[in-house]
């Protein structure tokens, strides 16, 4: 007899649903300590949705036809040398970034989706959160296999993971997510598989990736694009929780509403440095910072929030500074880093006279006005061989971490300064949105670890600035961070390239 | 109406699944960009199994978009004869 | 609220309390509209350290790279202490006068508008 093949709604109810059990002889509540505290309010799990009703021998089939498609491609790269078919050996220094910020976040994307899917009552909840977890620890893995081939050719990539821990700047995405994961299994879903996944890992995956293919890069726009096959689904799951708690209770609106709030801003601070990896770090360009923003953001996350209207939802707090700050970001993100390039672990360049003018022509309003003149300065101080290194530690913010570099997009040339008082103690932000999150809950951000005052406390090793670098972050000085004028990366190439 | 969105790989299969969907979707817009192809449209857009079947000349799982699929923006129904995607305002 | 924690009363330890910091303290200086230096600066010093030290012995090194900092008049300089108007006094130590641990003092510089003219 021929067995009948189910469909996908009946195949979704056996494999998922029906895999819970009752809870007889122990307390439901104390096997889901976590469900209460953050005052959220579940009636019901059984009215959870999952459009894609994915069961696991399916997800297991898909994923590893991804999988294999994905590692073909990763050979044929390898065995084709195809670090010599990047665009510029400039482009190297974006991927070494998303390397030490990016990949050890899938990581803790993994342990959080764990964590949290355990603390889910409902069995739906739990099985979407538990293939997400799988799916983080995959990305994981395929970055680091993707980017082990320019590790053999170029500087900088050796220790990323040791470095997420410690280096001043990869702090701001560490902590992001420690903030996160620090929350309550709701915001913790608000945060990462809402406002992160919904908008933001979509600037980085798609436009920024694309961008990767256009400079010659194909390991890295396959995991890219490998990756965000997977986020479609993740994100699917942060829209569907959100309607979830929003038809769950009237009382989750509010709660819900402040974790956009925060978590918007959070990853609007976090994605400055995505937004100087379009505009400056990729030497063949596919769209300005601002393009995709529009797109992605602006179109994107627009249409979601007139979606979510109809739960009394409106659009994060401050998305009209966000919308202004797209004219400056890349721009400020890039100065800092150039003019800290001492204590990278990847290089940092001036603009070519041709990207300069791409610039000028993608940023009308402002690039010519604010920013093409510190590029002529850096330039008049190159020319006389004194190549300028910023020469003392800047302030940063006490939530995003960041340096104070966002000024007031009223008068742009000025720096924001916020400031809080706690317990007698003076707090610093660069914004209003990151002022806020900390007046909500003072206590917990009292304990930010700024690598700027860590250094000064004497916890980051030194005595002097080369001690920090060189034996706490373990970077190569001389080799790892300077420009990217003179550096070994350049050398190598020039050889390879019969330039020499 | 707001914009509806899917990103699939520029590759062999993809270019029969936006096929089909151009001819269930007559407004689309077809966006190629590096690697990729971005279709998007007003309010809905829906990917029909037996449409892609028709294109690719093979039994298709609508399942098998993931392996293609790189993002996605509106709400999404799945079942076994289409996946769709549409904003509710 | 001051934090949302499954423990109750919950607190957290205080990182950068001035204890921390091996005798000194923390003191942000800014240039205002001078973006040649992308965030303000980050000074560990005494508390006892006169404002004049501050200003010839600390502040050089990095700001004088700009090429406007050998032109500024510190006479008509105009100074902020935690966004309020202040008039330092030279000789006097930073904490006696007010500029205490994780202070932020601003300073601009009338007629000089940074490099180009462009708040560099």
């Amino acid at each position: 007899m021929a067995a009948k093949k189910l469909n996908i709604k009946d195949k979704y109810r056996l494999l998922t649903r029906d895999l819970d059990w009752e809870y007889s002889y122990q307390d439901r509540q104390a096997a889901f300590p976590y469900e209460e505290f953050e005052g959220i309010k579940i009636t019901d799990w059984s009215k959870w949705e999952d459009p894609f009703r994915l069961t696991m021998d399916a997800y297991w089939k898909y994923q590893a036809e991804k999988e294999k498609k994905l590692y073909a491609i990763f050979d044929a790269f390898a065995q084709n040398n195809g670090h010599l078919n990047v665009s510029d050996p400039r482009y190297v220094n974006a991927i070494k970034l998303f390397l030490s910020a990016v990949t050890p976040l899938e990581y803790q994307a993994y342990q959080g989706f764990a964590h949290t899917g355990r603390q889910f009552g409902g069995v739906g909840a739990r099985i979407a959160c538990q293939m997400q977890s799988i799916d983080e620890l995959r990305h994981v893995q395929t970055q680091i296999h993707a980017m082990s081939h320019f590790n053999k050719f170029f500087d900088g990539f050796q220790d990323f993971s040791h470095m997420h821990d410690r280096v001043w700047y990869l702090s701001v995405p560490k902590s992001f997510f420690n903030d996160a994961r620090a929350a309550g299994p709701f915001e913790f879903m608000i945060a990462i598989g809402f406002s992160f996944e919904y908008v933001l890992t979509n600037l980085l995956f798609v436009p920024f990736m694309s961008g990767a293919a256009h400079n010659g890069d194909m390991a890295t726009v396959t995991f890219g694009f490998s990756a965000q096959s997977d986020e479609a689904r993740h994100m699917t799951l942060g829209l569907e929780i959100i309607k979830f708690l929003l038809e769950q209770h009237e009382d989750n609106v509010p709660i819900v509403q402040k974790w956009i709030d925060k978590w918007f801003w959070r990853g609007a601070r976090l994605l400055s440095v995505v937004s100087m990896m379009m505009d400056y770090m990729l030497p063949n360009k596919v769209m300005s910072w601002k393009e995709a923003w529009e797109v992605y953001f602006e179109e994107a996350g627009g249409a979601l929030f007139k979606d979510l209207a109809r739960y009394g939802i409106r659009m994060p707090k401050y998305a009209d500074v966000i919308e202004k700050e797209k004219e400056h970001l890349s721009h400020q993100t890039w100065w800092t880093f150039y003019t800290h390039g001492q204590a990278t672990g990847f290089h940092t360049w001036i603009p070519s006279d041709e990207e300069l003018d791409w610039l000028s022509e993608k940023y009308p309003e402002t690039f010519d006005k604010y920013y093409r003149p510190r590029w002529e300065l850096a330039k008049e101080m190159e020319a006389k061989g004194e190549r300028f290194y910023t020469k003392a530690l800047p302030q940063l913010c006490t939530i995003c971490q960041v340096p104070m570099l966002f000024t007031d997009m009223d008068n742009p040339t000025q720096t924001v300064y916020r400031s809080s008082q706690y317990e007698g103690e003076r707090y610093h932000f660069c914004s209003d949105g990151c002022k806020d999150i900390f007046d909500d809950e003072p206590e917990k951000y009292v304990q930010s670890w700024l690598p700027v005052h860590q250094i000064f406390q004497g916890n980051c090793g030194g005595p002097d600035l080369t001690g920090v670098l060189g034996e706490f972050y373990k970077m190569n000085l001389g080799a790892d961070n300077l420009d990217m004028k003179g550096s070994p990366d350049e050398q190598r190439w020039n050889q390879w390239k019969g330039k020499a | 109406m707001s914009k509806v969105y899917i990103a699939l790989q520029d590759n062999d299969e993809s270019r029969y699944i936006v096929e089909a969907i151009e001819e269930d979707n007559p407004d689309v817009t077809v966006i190629h960009m590096p690697a990729m192809i971005r279709v998007e449209n007003n309010g809905r857009l829906v990917v029909r199994r037996e449409s892609v079947e028709e294109k690719m000349g093979r039994a298709w799982d609508v399942q098998e978009l993931h392996l293609n699929l790189i993002t996605l923006g509106g709400n999404v129904e799945e079942d076994d004869d289409e996946l769709s995607l549409h904003w509710n305002e | 609220m001051p934090v949302k924690a499954i423990t109750p009363d919950y607190q957290g330890e205080k990182l950068d309390k001035f204890e921390n910091f091996h005798g000194n303290q923390v003191v942000y200086v800014g240039w205002d509209h001078h973006l040649m230096f992308c965030a303000p600066f980050a000074y560990p010093v005494s508390p006892e350290m006169p404002f004049q030290t501050l200003l010839t012995e600390v502040m050089p090194e990095a700001f004088g790279l700009h090429p406007e900092f050998q032109d500024i008049d510190w006479e008509s300089v105009q100074w902020k202490l935690d966004e309020a108007d202040f008039i330092p006094q030279p000789q006097v130590a930073l904490a006696a006068q007010g500029i205490g641990h994780k202070s932020v003092l601003r300073f601009h510089t009338p007629g000089l508008n940074g490099y180009q003219g462009a708040g560099v």
